[in-house]
């Protein structure tokens, strides 16, 4: 197998309904990756783009064939995943494997989502058809009620209180709205930092116990990144940022996954895999992006990675060692609950932050200091579709 | 091998407050809702049995915010419920007051009836779904 970089990223803002097309906003973010990659739209070998609801939200399929087109990519072979809030990593994973294979040396991946532009009645049904359709929808499921069944299971399984739980979520959302606040490409840039947990408590109820403050918004956006071969890489940038592990890992209906719930069997899994192909450790990493769609999804996750010991995640967060100075850097971009959320965009931008991270270029207040190993965690659905990156400096 | 059970009969009997499953020959786990493989050991030697229908509620939640088309249903608690025979199984809690819906339903046990979603223009026709009754 190659090694293979990073060479260049882009992303539009993140952000509520927007004016630009699905396509434009791919197009704008895939432009930007291939411009800071020192190519042009013929170097690109193919496409592979995560998009979820394109087909609803604008009634626009096959979106990856419009936008290589419009960008100049010619007749390339494209092709679009869907894994629902993971499509993006599904479509890097498999970027980076047809360029570690030595088919393609130069490929394209991201991903781009219009959920604002849906509102939240038709996000809100469309986002459960990743829930299964027969034997849950029915009863009513929502993407707010798995996560918030997750917090009551929580709650009894690690015998929390559950109002001390809550208030240990309640400083995941402040801890991430503090780092948005301070990333120009947030959807909430310049808002909300520094809000009192009362008002995170206080806000209204999504689904017991999640309040809106405990929900990521729903968002229009995209993101893109260039891979390349080793070889490539080396004549096209001075800071190749090498993907070093990636996992995948499916799973059936929520109920299914009794055995292990709260844990995310298939993100245990998933991240064990890229963490036996890198080769490190989860002590090993500086900063990780973490699908953090609710709170408690945050807790979840860390807990899945290796970072804390199940149960006392939300602890980590109140003593801030899932803060930058911390034990890991988490979200650092303000994750999806402050950054924002477009789903089939989502996993690129989580590639681009770490990306940016490791070449110490993001803004000060939120720079993780001397960062050499980032890794991405993407859920899709109640755990269907997971996926996990680990990213070092090449330099 | 085919399926042994599928959704249309598994929810025609769900309709009639009847809970089928399939009970692994190699394993003797139950799978339900049907699948095509045991939910435990991948075989797929399995039979049709017919559950209680009973077990205790091991979370919950009530929603505020409905999916398009379902703005009449909120509030309303969705559960999860492990089965006596040892599934975990989503449904709905018969409650008068959602809103008050608390951690003390954690471990209540519950009975099963069903309650039915007509389909929307999305799903290719509706589903029952269960509907629990809180055992007194």
């Amino acid at each position: 197998m190659k090694k293979v970089a990073v060479v260049g990223v882009g992303e539009t803002n993140f952000s509520g309904p927007q004016e630009k097309t699905g396509v434009e906003l791919l197009a704008e973010a895939a432009t930007e990756a291939i411009t800071e990659s020192n190519l042009k739209p013929k170097d690109i070998k193919a496409l592979f783009v995560g998009n979820v609801l394109g087909d609803f939200a604008e009634g626009q399929g096959m979106v990856q064939a419009f936008a290589a087109e419009n960008i100049g990519c010619l007749y390339v072979p494209a092709n679009r995943y869907e894994g629902a809030c993971a499509s993006a990593s599904m479509a890097i994973r498999d970027a980076f494997m047809w360029v570690a294979s030595g088919y393609y040396d130069i490929v394209l991946a991201g991903g781009v989502e219009r959920a604002a532009t849906m509102g939240t009645g038709l996000a809100t049904r469309t986002f459960a058809m990743f829930s299964d359709a027969r034997y849950e929808y029915p009863a009513g499921i929502t993407f707010p009620a798995v996560f918030a069944m997750l917090t009551h299971l929580y709650a009894d399984t690690y015998k929390i209180p559950l109002q001390k739980l809550r208030e240990q979520m309640a400083r995941v959302s402040i801890q991430s709205y503090n780092h948005g606040s301070v990333n120009p490409r947030a959807q909430f840039f310049g808002k909300n930092a520094s809000m009192p947990v009362e008002k995170v408590l206080g806000s209204f109820m999504v689904a017991t116990p999640l309040t809106l403050h405990d929900c990521c918004p729903f968002s229009d956006g995209a993101a893109a990144v260039v891979l390349a071969s080793e070889e490539a890489a080396k004549k096209l940038t001075k800071k190749p940022v090498f993907i070093t592990g990636t996992g995948q890992s499916s799973c059936g209906p929520l109920s299914n996954q009794s055995d292990y719930l709260p844990r995310i069997r298939a993100r245990e899994i998933s991240s064990r895999r890229a963490y036996e192909m890198a080769g490190v450790k989860p002590g090993d990493i500086d900063l990780c992006e973490l699908h953090d769609c609710f709170s408690i999804a945050s807790l979840i996750a860390a807990e899945g990675l290796g970072f804390f010991e199940y149960g006392k995640a939300g602890e980590a967060w109140e003593k801030g060692q899932a803060d930058i100075g911390g034990k890991i850097a988490i979200n650092p971009s303000g994750g999806l609950k402050s950054k924002g959320h477009p789903i089939g965009a989502t996993g690129a931008g989580q590639v681009y932050e770490v990306v940016k991270q490791l070449r110490g270029e993001v803004e000060p207040a939120r720079q993780v200091p001397d960062a050499r190993v980032a890794m991405t965690d993407t859920l899709g659905g109640d755990g269907g579709t997971l996926v996990d990156m680990i990213f070092q400096r090449g330099w | 091998m085919g399926h042994k059970l599928i959704f249309k009969d598994y929810n025609e009997a769900l309709k009639n407050n009847r809970l089928l499953g399939l009970k692994c020959q190699s394993c003797g786990a139950i799978t339900v809702p049907p699948k095509i493989a045991c939910r435990q050991c991948a075989g797929q030697d399995m039979e049709i049995t017919e559950l209680r229908g009973n077990g205790k509620i091991r979370t919950f939640t009530t929603v505020f915010v409905a999916a398009e088309g379902r703005e009449s249903e909120i509030p309303y608690t969705i559960v999860m419920v492990e089965l006596d025979e040892g599934p975990w199984i989503m449904g709905n809690l018969e409650t008068t007051d959602p809103k008050a819906a608390s951690m003390e339903l954690i471990g209540k046990r519950v009975k099963m009836e069903n309650r039915v979603f007509p389909g929307d223009k999305y799903s290719a026709g509706g589903g029952a779904r269960p509907l629990f009754d809180l055992v007194r």
